[in-house]
């Protein structure tokens, strides 16, 4: 037998297929394995058995759109075990995990700090109000806190500086005040409809990413093929996603470098496209569109000429103010060489989406695991290579007009509703099933098992943020503090979707 | 400096005129209707994610619900959404919606405080508190103050500190990490002080009512001011309720 399974997106495999390790098998196959550059780990987690914790580690190799799937049970008790992070650091995130949700102990782990402070860890006296912060005892340094209320309207978190003057020595970030138990709440909630409005709630901004990796995960899980119109809708919805919060984002970088007009005139130019989701199907967020199964808003010719009506008048104003944005010399002194994260840092933290694709690493999983209509587009993914905030400006504005002509060549096609849809199965029993989306952060990722009866026993939620926030105490550093709101907008990473 | 003036000219008027008389395009689940129309009760309250339908009489709690829809896609006879889209109130009762009503929802004047129309009705400063929020009521609120909703037109304005604030508005259902945070914050606004709860899963915690993970003790220390439902909520409920909050009546 051999020391792992491979799956494809989106498979649904029996859980015995998945080969039982030892601990220091397991180890060696899957740090062995990140040595390859193509490959990357997607998810890599644990669940309690009885008395034993089963672990599962899910390595994509993107040379040839397959992922690794390999397993280990280990006895929970004061055993020291060697750590996958000591070989490469893109385990970090997921054995501090570990270690806060079932208090594994590892011996040369660089850094177990908290994640999230689940409401169900293994230390109860950890607590987020009394968390030690990394420390410089200096008389010329100075701290700075910030958050987890920020002076805008954003999310929580806490981010504390260490600085020299105005310039950035450090910066740790504390999040977990978003968590809401969304992982325990999907196995309680026993309707599909609740669900599915869980996975719309992982990242409100992010709604038909977290969505679309739901309902393609419970479609192979029940064996069910969804429909060639069904596949569409959520292409269009992803890339349209896409390009609406890419343009926001475009809003908010002008924001903090307080070009007013860029700030107006991105802001503006989001509105038409989430009022179109708001005509589609009757919200600006998309929320309601990615069913299971089912899709109550068909995707008509009408709203095809709509939208492409929508992308005509975008065009020529988004160029005509993007123009003006990158030949103001003003604008650029704040994005060139701010918050730069170079290829080396962000391979080694495993970084995924446009963070990766910034410095270089060709990470996008709708070139390497497509998913619904996305073998047709033959995407190549865009890549800049400074990994700066200007380089982030730019992978937007050309991913921007990327998924414009992925929509239209999408709408040249539409495919007919199916009004007779199967019935949806029963979820396989004792199953194990993977799904990997490219949502506009970057790859997001779900996996579920299931018990004798087909219940959900395990549910885990990979937004791409969690690889990503490393990224941004990176970016930072030496940088001016004024510039944090810039670095920390140009990756607007998500803070539920992290804390779930 | 030319091209600026172009983009300016190009642009034209981008904001709303009236916007208390604004269409929502396309299709909206707003206030819904429910008919007398006698059903299989059990199957739409069976059928509900959140709770929110109950009969005898039978209704649906706007700050229960998370707006998907299904229920009126189940049955279309009883249940219709209503692209009304001013469903803020000051009243917790009035956001369950009865069958055979057809009302529109307003405030309850008798509700108001005093101080609001006095101090707040031509300039309302607010501090926003994500406290576990999605982030889809927080772009919504960033949305209010964008060139299309534009409400600092009307003096209302979020402000960074709680020092320079009259009112608190919630998002999220309230976590226990942001439980402390949120009451350091109120504490640190000037009375008289407002809260103003946005989104289905500030008012009731939505989806998360009965998670662990929530901490929502806050609430029942003090009247909330004003309830804005949504699953996020449209720009146009928040500006409009806000401003039917501290608009002054004779």
């Amino acid at each position: 037998m051999s020391d792992y399974t491979i799956i494809k997106n989106n498979q649904t495999i029996p859980l015995q297929n998945i080969p039982v390790l030892k601990y220091d098998e397991f180890l060696l196959l899957n740090t062995s394995l990140l040595k390859i550059e193509s490959n990357h780990c997607v998810n890599y987690f644990g669940y309690k058995i009885q008395d034993k914790l089963k672990l599962i580690c899910c390595i994509a190799d993107d040379s040839d759109s397959t992922i690794i799937i390999s397993s280990c049970e280990i006895k929970q008790n004061s055993t020291k075990y060697p750590s996958f992070s000591a070989k490469h650091l893109a385990f970090h995130i997921f054995e501090r995990e570990l270690h806060e949700n079932f208090g594994i102990n590892y011996m040369d782990h660089p850094w177990l700090k908290p994640l999230r402070f689940t409401f169900d860890r293994a230390d109860k006296n950890s607590r987020i109000e009394n968390y030690p912060f990394y420390q410089i005892n200096s008389e010329e340094l100075h701290e700075v806190g910030v958050g987890p209320i920020h002076a805008g309207i954003i999310e929580p978190g806490h981010f504390r500086f260490i600085c020299n003057g105005e310039q950035i020595l450090h910066l740790e970030t504390q999040l977990g005040f978003a968590h809401r138990g969304i992982e325990a709440l999907f196995l309680n909630k026993k309707k599909l409809l609740q669900k599915t409005i869980l996975a719309e709630s992982i990242a409100g901004d992010t709604a038909v990413g977290h969505s679309t990796a739901f309902v393609n995960l419970w479609e192979s899980l029940c064996n069910y093929e969804a429909d060639e119109d069904l596949q569409f809708s959520r292409t269009i919805a992803l890339e349209l996603e896409r390009i609406a919060i890419h343009t926001g984002d475009l809003s908010g970088i002008c924001t903090d470098i307080a070009y007013q007009l860029g700030s107006s005139v991105f802001g503006r130019l989001r509105t038409p496209l989430i009022n179109f989701f708001q005509i589609w199907c009757g919200n600006r967020l998309a929320k309601g569109v990615i069913r299971v199964g089912n899709n109550h808003f068909y995707f008509s010719a009408a709203l095809a000429i709509q939208l492409e009506k929508i992308f005509n008048d975008f065009e020529s104003d988004f160029t005509e103010m993007y123009t003006e944005l990158k030949e103001l010399p003003s604008a650029l002194s704040r994005l060139e060489k701010t918050g730069e994260v170079s290829r080396e840092q962000s391979a080694s933290i495993g970084t995924v989406g446009m963070v990766a694709k910034t410095s270089g690493i060709k990470r996008d999983i709708r070139a390497t695991h497509p998913h619904d209509l996305y073998h047709k587009l033959n995407h190549q993914p865009i890549l800049k290579n400074h990994g700066d905030v200007y380089s982030r400006v730019q992978i937007r504005n050309e991913e921007i007009r990327q998924s414009i002509a992925y929509i239209r060549k999408l709408l040249k096609n539409i495919p007919e509703e199916n009004k007779n849809r199967k019935p949806l199965n029963e979820p396989q029993k004792n199953s194990f099933t993977l799904s990997l989306i490219e949502g506009w952060r970057g790859e997001i990722c779900h996996c579920a098992i299931t018990d004798d009866k087909g219940e959900l026993i395990h549910y885990k939620i990979k937004d791409p943020s969690m690889h990503n926030w490393l990224a941004i105490a990176l970016a930072v550093r030496n940088n001016e503090i004024s510039d944090f709101p810039i670095c920390n907008k140009s990756f607007d990473l998500s803070y539920c979707g992290h804390d779930l | 400096m030319i091209g600026n003036v172009k983009i300016l000219a190009h642009q034209g008027k981008q904001y709303i005129p009236d916007i208390t008389k604004a269409k929502i395009p396309g299709i909206f689940r707003g206030r819904p209707e429910i008919s007398m129309e006698n059903i299989d009760t059990n199957a739409l309250i069976v059928l509900c994610p959140t709770d929110a339908i109950a009969s005898n009489p039978f209704s649906i709690d706007l700050g229960k619900c998370v707006f998907c829809g299904e229920c009126a896609f189940a049955f279309p006879e009883k249940i219709k959404f209503t692209t009304d889209y001013k469903i803020a109130t000051n009243d917790r009762k009035s956001l369950i919606i009865k069958e055979g009503d057809h009302k529109n929802i307003v405030l309850n004047p008798e509700l108001i405080k005093k101080e609001i129309a006095d101090f707040f009705s031509g300039s309302l400063k607010l501090r926003q508190v994500s406290a576990g929020g999605d982030n889809s009521c927080e772009l919504e609120l960033n949305a209010c103050s964008n060139v299309n909703f534009d409400i600092s037109r009307f003096g209302i304005e979020f402000v960074a500190s709680p020092r320079h604030a009259d009112g608190i508005v919630i998002t999220g259902p309230i976590t226990e990490s942001m439980a402390e945070p949120l009451q350091i914050c109120y504490d640190a606004i000037p009375s008289p002080k407002i809260i103003i709860l946005a989104g289905t899963d500030a008012i009731s915690g939505g989806i998360f009512a009965d998670s662990p993970a929530l901490n929502r003790s806050f609430l029942e220390k003090y009247k909330v001011d004003l309830y804005v439902p949504g699953n996020p909520i449209h720009p146009l409920t928040f500006i409009n309720g806000v401003l039917e909050l501290i608009r002054k009546r004779k």
